[in-house]
């Protein structure tokens, strides 16, 4: 089989990139996805030829990095297996007349459904890598600190608070307090989409160790629907200040920290 | 064993704590402190822990017992410093030091017993 593939080069590549560009339906010109497929081609060779050991370790790395590329610049991965599969059609074309080929082919063909799963698997995991990018990016931008007044801060939460969320909260909220002194700290948390008993425990545990630096906090942008449900859940706040909205909690702390605002 | 020295300043104990904290040490202090404010008859204590980074369980109970301690001499026990690191291990030891009042530096734990020492 391997001498047949080496033998038929030139005619195999062209039918290979052929279908796949007419499958692709013209988002790619034959000469790239010939270009592309050449090398993959002759490791291909390689490996089956088996002279060589390293080949197949070097033909699987190739497809899954053409797997990555193609995942990165938005195709399905159904479309990159699909294109690995096109070289089985191809061979097939050419071995039609030649009956006493056509056990090897299904070993051929078994090995090339192997390598068609294997860009499958490393699309996903392109896919798992770009999403963890993602999430950690969002986290970094989701969690920051301002300052509202003089010795006033606040820290704005949007998106659903986790343990790691919650810690690097505390840890921006106290390092921020360290910094500018303050001693009033409102959390709001108006873009907080459920509270359950473990974000109630987290928000606690901020507001405990903000505490223990000297500075009080203030929870606002409590929502009807959440104010419902902590009751519910029977989530105790203590005697942590809580305030319907955040002009309520900057008030509060306005009168705590004892100012006073007057009319200009 | 390094032993924590305690100023008198007007009306206030002053406690700076610049030292690795051994539970020895801290137990020590306990006594010391007890002793100086039954002699002196100070209204307030002021524990600095800016340098301190590492506390366990143990040292933050000794912090609130020394609190409480105080508090039988009529003397108000207030925290000042803590980094947020300590801060964070604190509470998830569970710890909340009840009887203890915090601020967030010297100067404005003095403000918080009173104004002037």
């Amino acid at each position: 089989m391997a001498d047949f593939i080496r033998a038929n080069e030139v005619k195999l590549l062209d039918r290979w990139s052929q279908i796949v560009q007419e499958a692709g339906g013209g988002r790619t010109a034959t000469a790239d996805v010939r270009r592309e497929f050449e090398d993959i081609y002759q490791l291909l060779v390689q490996a089956m030829s088996g002279t060589d050991v390293a080949a197949d370790g070097q033909l699987r790395a190739a497809l899954a990095e053409l797997s990555r590329s193609r995942a990165r610049s938005g195709f399905t991965p159904s479309e990159t297996a699909v294109a690995v599969f096109a070289l089985k059609d191809a061979v097939y074309d050419l071995i039609e007349g030649a009956a006493d080929l056509v056990p090897v082919y299904m070993a051929f063909s078994r090995m090339m459904d192997d390598l068609g799963l294997l860009t499958f698997e490393s699309y996903s995991a392109t896919r798992e890598q770009i999403i963890a990018e993602q999430a950690e990016a969002m986290l970094e931008l989701s969690t920051p600190v301002v300052r509202l007044w003089d010795g006033i801060i606040a820290v704005p939460l949007v998106g659903t608070l986790d343990s790691a969320r919650t810690q690097l909260v505390m840890e921006r909220l106290l390092d921020a307090l360290v910094t500018t002194g303050a001693e009033q700290a409102v959390i709001d948390i108006t873009g907080v989409p459920t509270v359950d008993t473990e974000v109630a425990q987290h928000l606690l545990k901020t507001v405990m160790a903000a505490r223990l630096l000297g500075a009080q906090c203030t929870i606002c942008g409590i929502r009807p629907q959440i104010a419902h449900t902590i009751v519910s859940l029977g989530i105790e706040f203590g005697d942590i200040a809580t305030k319907a909205s955040l002009a309520d909690a900057l008030a509060h702390a306005f009168t705590a920290a004892g100012l006073k605002v007057v009319p200009a | 064993m390094e032993r924590v020295p305690i100023l008198k300043i007007g009306q206030t104990l002053f406690v700076s704590i610049q030292i690795d904290l051994q539970d020895e040490s801290v137990l020590q202090l306990q006594d010391d402190l007890a002793g100086e404010l039954a002699a002196t008859g100070a209204t307030g204590v002021i524990i600095d822990i800016t340098a301190v980074e590492i506390v366990d369980s143990f040292i933050g109970r000794m912090l609130a017992t020394i609190g409480s301690i105080s508090r039988l001499f009529g003397a108000e026990t207030v925290l000042v410093g803590m980094r947020p690191a300590v801060a964070i291990t604190l509470v998830e030891l569970g710890l909340s030091l009840d009887g203890v009042r915090t601020a967030l530096n010297a100067e404005k734990g003095l403000k918080l017993l009173g104004g002037n020492p």
